[in-house]
């Protein structure tokens, strides 16, 4: 029995969700009493360093091509089995979505997607919990096979050097069946942190009026490090990008910090940012049913306040 | 091109979300169910706007009670051409999985499509179960997918932006946003999907591993707290000294 995790890469590099699913992985080894390894897959630089972060072994198969949920599932699995691991972590990613659901058939394991707190055992009964209902409720999930996956949501959990130094990589090499997926081109946007990932985002709705007023949003952005997000109609009209829509419908987020300005609050947008550890609303409206839901609002004008909010975290920043 | 949709319904956006006294279960009363948005919006559509190009057909599944059939009404009624229907309560994503896959293997379908995730359960597990039960391909979130021959382009959401890739026949494939526009089914359409076949199948035998042993309601939010419009200096402090988040 141990505990495997998945840490995927981009471009030979760790995003924080990869951090997260190796620091979960190594509470979860604690939890069972067992050793933690964690499995990282293509070319990867530094991959030692998750020993950092609680993997007593790092395992690197460099030959397995492009993405291919079916081909890196054999991968996991070959690890898996020549490690005898038991429960498989990974992150609640595009990627991790494509695997978990294979893996778990593969291993014949209970699944726990999008977990968002650490197992808990009691009684040798083992629960993970996650959001459901678009986050309007939590679930507790038992898991009655030996054998488990759980893929950990982004922002569950804060990445923690467990005071473990790195370790060597030991390289693999596995057997991997032709792939019947050819990757054509990667298009991903620089020096932005994606959406579910990010701490702080600065989202704005219909009441901007225009696309051509998004600036005031952006700046604010910028000043603040955040990302920004939108409500559905604003990306249905095109007026934002689609990947920046959240909601039961779009992206569901839990960042730090959620800022919507122009933004009234319907219940399909609250679903997928109430997670949301702070929420700040900006509306012209007093009655905007958005105020019920925040910590913080401010009724007015969101042209004359960002600006005027802009300018004042650009002044504690500097301060 | 034979394709193959898996729709299930969900509780309608704006529905109360209660759970009996015991919390082990929500509480369907009062409550109208749709069909899964990703379901209805992209997949099906995209489903059948293949199906039309290629003069094949699109057949809907759903693994579920009686209750599911008005869900499967409403697809038939858009212009799928027949449903089958898995009598068994879905109790877990992979046995659901399980059902469609069972039911697919002795098919030949050339797509199977999901939904990118049910707006219920949230869990976008079922795609990629179903893809490894039949030992085929899976793309998650696609969000435009042509077919040329027995290749398909597809395009699918990752982290921060997209990845174009081709892959070739047969696959299963979640649809996200993008992949096409919602249409409204007409009334020639709901008269014909009345008489449309719904095949209804037992379930095959399947131990479940996994189960929500309790819900949990989240805690209301304490109250907001107001800041004056002309004073962002004093929100920036809040959210420093107070919330701590910045
Ligand atoms: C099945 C279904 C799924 C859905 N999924 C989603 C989803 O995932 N995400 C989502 O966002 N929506 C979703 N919706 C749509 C949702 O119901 C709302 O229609 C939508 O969220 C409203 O967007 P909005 O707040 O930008 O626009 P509006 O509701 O039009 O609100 C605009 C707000 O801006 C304010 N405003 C106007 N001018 C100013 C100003 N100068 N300064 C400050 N404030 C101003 C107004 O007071 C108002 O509150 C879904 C709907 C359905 C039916
Ligand atoms: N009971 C069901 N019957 C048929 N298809 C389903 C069922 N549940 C989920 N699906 C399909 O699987 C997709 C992903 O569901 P989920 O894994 O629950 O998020 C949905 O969008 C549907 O296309």
């Amino acid at each position: 029995m141990s505990v495997l995790i998945y840490a995927e890469s981009h471009k030979g590099h760790f995003r924080k969700a990869a951090l997260e699913a190796v620091t979960y992985g190594k509470k979860v080894a604690d939890l069972l009493g067992v050793e933690c390894a964690a499995l990282t897959l293509g070319k990867v630089e530094n991959a030692g360093d998750l020993g950092e972060y609680g993997a007593a072994k790092v395992f690197n198969v460099e030959s397995v091509g492009d993405f291919d949920s079916q081909t890196y599932t054999l991968a996991i699995i070959s690890i898996a089995q020549f490690t005898g691991a038991n429960v498989i972590v990974m992150s609640n990613t595009a990627t991790g979505k494509s695997l978990a659901g294979r893996v778990a058939v593969r291993m014949n394991a209970g699944l726990v997607s999008g977990a968002t707190a650490l197992p808990t055992m009691d009684g040798g009964v083992f629960k993970v919990k996650k959001s459901v209902f678009s986050g309007k409720a939590v679930a507790d999930y038992e898991i009655t096979s030996a054998n488990k996956v759980i893929s950990v949501t982004g922002n569950a959990i804060v990445p923690e050097k467990s005071g473990a130094a790195a370790v060597a990589v030991q390289p693999l090499n596995i057997e991997v069946p032709a792939s019947r997926v050819r990757v054509k081109s990667i298009k991903t946007s620089e020096g932005i942190v994606p959406l579910p990932e990010a701490e702080l985002v600065v989202s704005a709705g219909r009441g901007m009026k225009d696309p051509a007023n998004w600036g005031i949003i952006e700046d604010l952005a910028t000043a603040l490090g955040a990302t920004t997000a939108c409500s559905r109609p604003v990306a249905d009209a095109h007026w934002r990008p689609h990947y920046e829509h959240v909601g039961q419908t779009g992206v569901a987020i839990r960042p730090n910090l959620y800022i919507a300005a122009g933004i009234s609050g319907a219940i399909q947008h609250l679903a997928g940012v109430n997670n949301s550890k702070v929420i700040v609303v900006i509306n012209s409206d007093p009655e905007a049913p958005f105020f019920k839901a925040a910590d913080y609002g401010v009724v007015g004008d969101l042209f004359q306040i960002i600006p005027k909010l802009t300018e004042a975290v650009k002044k504690y920043k500097s301060a | 091109m034979k394709i193959l949709v898996c729709v299930s319904k969900t509780p309608e956006t704006t529905a109360k979300i209660s759970f009996n006294s015991e919390n082990t279960e929500f509480s369907a009363a009062g409550v109208t169910f749709i069909m899964n948005p990703y379901d209805e919006w992209y997949a099906l559509v995209r489903a059948l706007e293949l199906a039309k190009a290629t003069s094949g057909t699109v057949t809907l599944i759903s693994v579920g009670g009686i209750d599911v059939e008005p869900v499967m009404r409403k697809g038939l009624a858009l212009d799928a051409n027949d449903g089958v229907r898995i009598d068994a309560q879905p109790v877990s994503s992979m046995f659901t999985a399980f059902q469609i896959a069972e039911y697919a293997l002795s098919q030949k379908y050339d797509i199977i499509f999901t939904g990118k995730e049910t707006i219920d359960y949230n869990g976008s597990e079922v795609g990629a179960m179903i893809a490894e039960y039949m030992n085929v391909p899976f793309i998650s979130y696609a969000t435009k997918l042509e077919i040329s021959g027995n290749t398909a382009m597809l395009e699918r959401d990752i982290e921060g932006g997209a990845e174009e890739l081709e892959v070739d026949l047969p696959f299963v494939v979640s649809a996200a946003k993008g992949m096409a526009e919602q249409r409204i089914a007409s009334m020639m359409g709901i008269m014909k999907a009345k008489s449309k076949p719904i095949q209804v199948l037992a379930p095959q035998p399947f131990n479940n591993p996994v189960h929500v042993d309790r819900f949990i309601l989240p805690k209301t939010k304490a109250g907001v707290k107001y800041v004056a419009a002309d004073n962002m200096d004093e929100l920036v402090r809040l959210l420093h000294e107070e919330a701590k988040v910045i």
